[in-house]
């Protein structure tokens, strides 16, 4: 086995491992985390699934966004949008068509995939220009945040230079992976468009859990977006307020 | 006038974003709370020696309580959209003025001391040593955002800059580098029950006093009562109520509806105060002991329900933390809510026929209305959501002939703050006030130039206090601000239908 097929194996069970287990110690950090007092942003729907709601078009529709800048909406849509399907296209490099009607729907995404990489670098590049041109987002802009536009747009063009013009042996790379999960390991093409696609990847995979990225399980947790407005009805009170309570005499 | 510029206001509100000033108002700070102003609150008197290491553990100990801050810390993308929502940037270009850019005055020291790429790389992910700069701007910018929650309307992941700013200046509390404004009118709380340090006798002498001057106006024998044991309601409002213009108006109306729906209430001179300036520090200690003083008071006073004046901080800290902070209130009348805003109750008495209003009393006014940013963000009124935006609304049309609202991009939750609220509305933070109430001068000044409009209410003892204050600089009467109930008190036929 060459020795790029064992590194690429490796870097990718370590991507795996960061990425999984950094992205589960967030969330139960952000879970356990109590929210002592209820301070959803007013006007807030008055029950948890009028809130749950609310999230869902966060996180579908980006509605706050949508209210405060509709060009950075429309990029940030585009961009997001174009990675869903990017993704989703990506799936069929790791199941079968045994899977069925999960099979039928990666099956059915695949045209709209193939496009969805325009979408993503487009959008990138517009969130990245927008950060070099308007003198506030420089301001608030730090390396690390354009490091990581490159990064995906790194990823999105060499992706999009793989399914377009320098195609590579897509049959093997699927069996590399194929192998990777059942923990045998296959050659991987060497084509330097396809390793650097795959190694940004593995960056990305690993720097995700540390970085802003976490806005990704955050929108979940925000408690000024998911919570409901019924104080006045129900006694909202955190565990280690409690503890407050005896010293007040009642 | 003034010692620093005006600035100049733009025909059309809410579009003029300014270019960027770096530290345009690095020098604005306000007074630092002296041993005296803390020693009550069981904070360091100064600046403690190791005040580094203390400002992290308390840190330390916020992230574990307050999901908010973990989450808000964790996700920003810096995309700016709350960039420009923020009046106190709009008002000066300061871009650390800029939501995003105060959140990273704390996101910096914690990427630096809580995450690992903060620890390995440092500057590249934005993380910076806790230095002696670092709190000094701490200081200055974490008093230059009055938690009006603007910036949390336009954030994707819904980042309240406020949650940031209160846990900043917890932690300053912290280690001895308070706010002498703030601290010092809550000591003013623990020890005399209201903000201005008025003691029950002076209290009952202006209740008294009021009590005369509407006999006199009006022939009818309308009651301020004081600490009156078994009354109904018990009435909790800011204490400039009992005296400033145009605050003491609004008290009168909130009496006149009271007489007129023939309920008793009274006031406590234990809980003289509906304001909780524990919020502004982030103090949920502070806020649990001063709330439980309307709680002490409501029982003793042996009272059925509780009503809070206007007020827009007051109503956020009751509505929406009362019932977590001094609740449960199994012991009031489960009939009405707990608490309930004046508006509430005034309108609410309107509908069942209650009162009779005469808009002509207020002949020639027209009215706008300033929604006030913690009630509009932070709280409701009636059982529909946003109803914070429509009784007020109800109320004032019910009390004048003409009523035309700002600028859309000014009104409900895109309001913005008077500029004077958070803890802000001190002297020596004077220039930062003028300048935060551009935006909101801005959308005044155009339905005042296209509309007519002749007076602004207000529901909230700050923004009457800062407007009262601020406007003049900008060429406008300060009688132009008015309270609601203050329209209501001339408006309502007393000795009228009773219910
Ligand atoms: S809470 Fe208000 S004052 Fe503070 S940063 Fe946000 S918009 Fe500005
Ligand atoms: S809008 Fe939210 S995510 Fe965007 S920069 Fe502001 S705080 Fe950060």
């Amino acid at each position: 086995m060459s020795f790029v097929t064992v590194a690429y194996g490796v870097v990718f069970y370590v991507a795996t491992v960061v990425l999984v287990v950094g992205v589960f110690n967030k969330v139960v950090q952000f879970a356990r985390a109590p929210a002592p007092l209820k301070i959803p942003t007013m006007p807030a729907p008055l029950t948890r699934h009028g809130a749950a709601g609310r999230v869902a078009r966060e996180v579908v529709l980006f509605e706050s966004l949508f209210r405060s800048d509709k060009w950075l909406w429309l990029f940030a849509v585009m961009f997001h949008a174009g990675l869903l399907l990017v993704l989703l296209r990506h799936v069929r490099y790791f199941l079968s068509p045994e899977w069925g009607v999960i099979w039928d729907l990666v099956v059915l995404v695949q045209p709209f995939g193939l496009y969805a990489a325009f979408a993503l670098v487009g959008g990138g590049i517009m969130l990245l220009g927008r950060r070099m041109v308007l003198a506030r987002i420089r301001y608030i802009t730090s390396p690390s945040d354009v490091l990581l536009l490159l990064l995906i747009l790194l990823i999105g063009t060499s992706g999009a230079l793989m399914t377009f013009v320098v195609h590579t042996d897509i049959i093997a790379l699927k069996q590399f992976f194929v192998g990777l999960m059942t923990f045998s390991l296959n050659p991987l093409p060497t084509d330097a468009v396809l390793l650097v696609h795959l190694f940004c990847v593995a960056v990305l995979m690993i720097v995700f859990p540390f970085s802003k990225l976490l806005h990704a399980p955050g929108v979940f947790f925000s408690p000024t977006r998911n919570q409901c407005d019924n104080t006045r009805e129900r006694r909202h009170i955190a565990a280690w307020a409690a503890s407050l309570e005896s010293d007040c005499g009642s | 006038m003034a010692k620093f510029e005006i600035p100049v206001l733009s025909e059309e509100p809410a579009e003029d974003v300014p270019g960027i000033a770096v530290n345009a108002m690095a020098h604005s700070r306000p007074f630092v709370a002296k041993p005296e102003h803390n020693a009550p609150l069981g904070f360091p008197g100064a600046l403690v020696d190791d005040w580094q290491e203390k400002a992290l553990g308390r840190m330390g100990d916020l992230l574990k309580r307050f999901r908010s801050l973990r989450v808000f810390l964790d996700s920003c993308v810096k995309c700016g959209s709350c960039a420009d929502k923020c009046h106190y940037f709009l008002g000066t270009g300061d871009p650390k003025n800029m939501p995003v850019a105060r959140q990273d005055l704390l996101r910096s020291v914690y990427r630096r001391y809580f995450t690992l790429p903060g620890k390995m790389f440092g500057s590249l992910v934005g993380a910076r040593d806790l230095t002696q700069d670092v709190l000094e701007e701490w200081y200055t910018y974490f008093h230059q955002c009055s938690q009006c929650r603007r910036c949390s309307v336009f954030c994707p992941y819904g980042i309240d800059t406020a949650e940031i700013s209160m846990a900043a200046r917890d932690i300053m509390d912290h280690i001895g580098y308070g706010q002498k404004y703030c601290n010092e009118i809550i000591a003013k709380v623990h020890k005399i029950g209201n903000n201005l340090g008025l003691p029950g006798p002076a209290l009952s002498n202006t209740l008294s006093g009021l009590e005369e001057d509407v006999l006199d106006q009006t022939g009818h024998d309308v009651k301020f009562p004081l600490d009156v044991e078994g009354a109904d309601i018990l009435l909790v409002t800011p204490s400039a109520d009992f005296f400033a213009e145009p605050h003491v108006d609004g008290l009168i109306g909130y009496a006149k509806v009271f007489h007129q729906a023939g309920v008793s209430w009274t006031v406590s001179s234990y809980a003289s105060e509906a304001a909780n300036f524990g919020m502004f520090i982030g103090s949920y200690e502070q806020m649990h002991k001063v709330s439980n003083r309307i709680r002490k008071a409501a029982q003793d006073l042996k009272v059925k329900r509780i009503v809070f004046g206007e007020c827009g901080h007051a109503w956020r800290v009751a509505y929406s933390f009362l019932n977590t902070l001094a609740g449960p209130w199994d012991f009031l009348d489960p009939n009405y809510p707990v608490p309930q805003h004046i508006i509430e109750f005034t309108t609410d008495l309107i509908r069942r026929g209650g009162v009779t209003l005469d808009k002509s009393a207020n002949a020639g006014m027209v009215l706008t209305l300033h929604d006030s940013c913690n009630v509009a963000r932070g709280a409701r009124m009636g059982d529909q959501p946003g109803g914070q935006f429509v009784l007020p609304r109800e109320l004032i049309k019910a009390c004048v002939p003409k009523y035309v609202d700002m600028h859309p991009e000014t009104t409900h939750d895109k309001t913005f703050c008077c500029g004077g609220g958070g803890g802000l509305l001190t002297d020596d933070l004077m220039e930062l006030r003028v300048k935060g109430a551009k935006p909101r001068v801005e959308a005044l000044k155009q339905v005042m130039r296209n509309d007519g409009v002749t007076h602004m209410a207000s529901l909230c003892a700050i923004c009457k206090s800062q407007f009262t204050k601020v406007l003049p600089y900008y060429d406008i009467d300060m009688e132009t601000v008015v309270s609601i109930h203050g329209l209501v008190s001339k408006a309502i036929r007393l000795g009228t239908n009773h219910v």
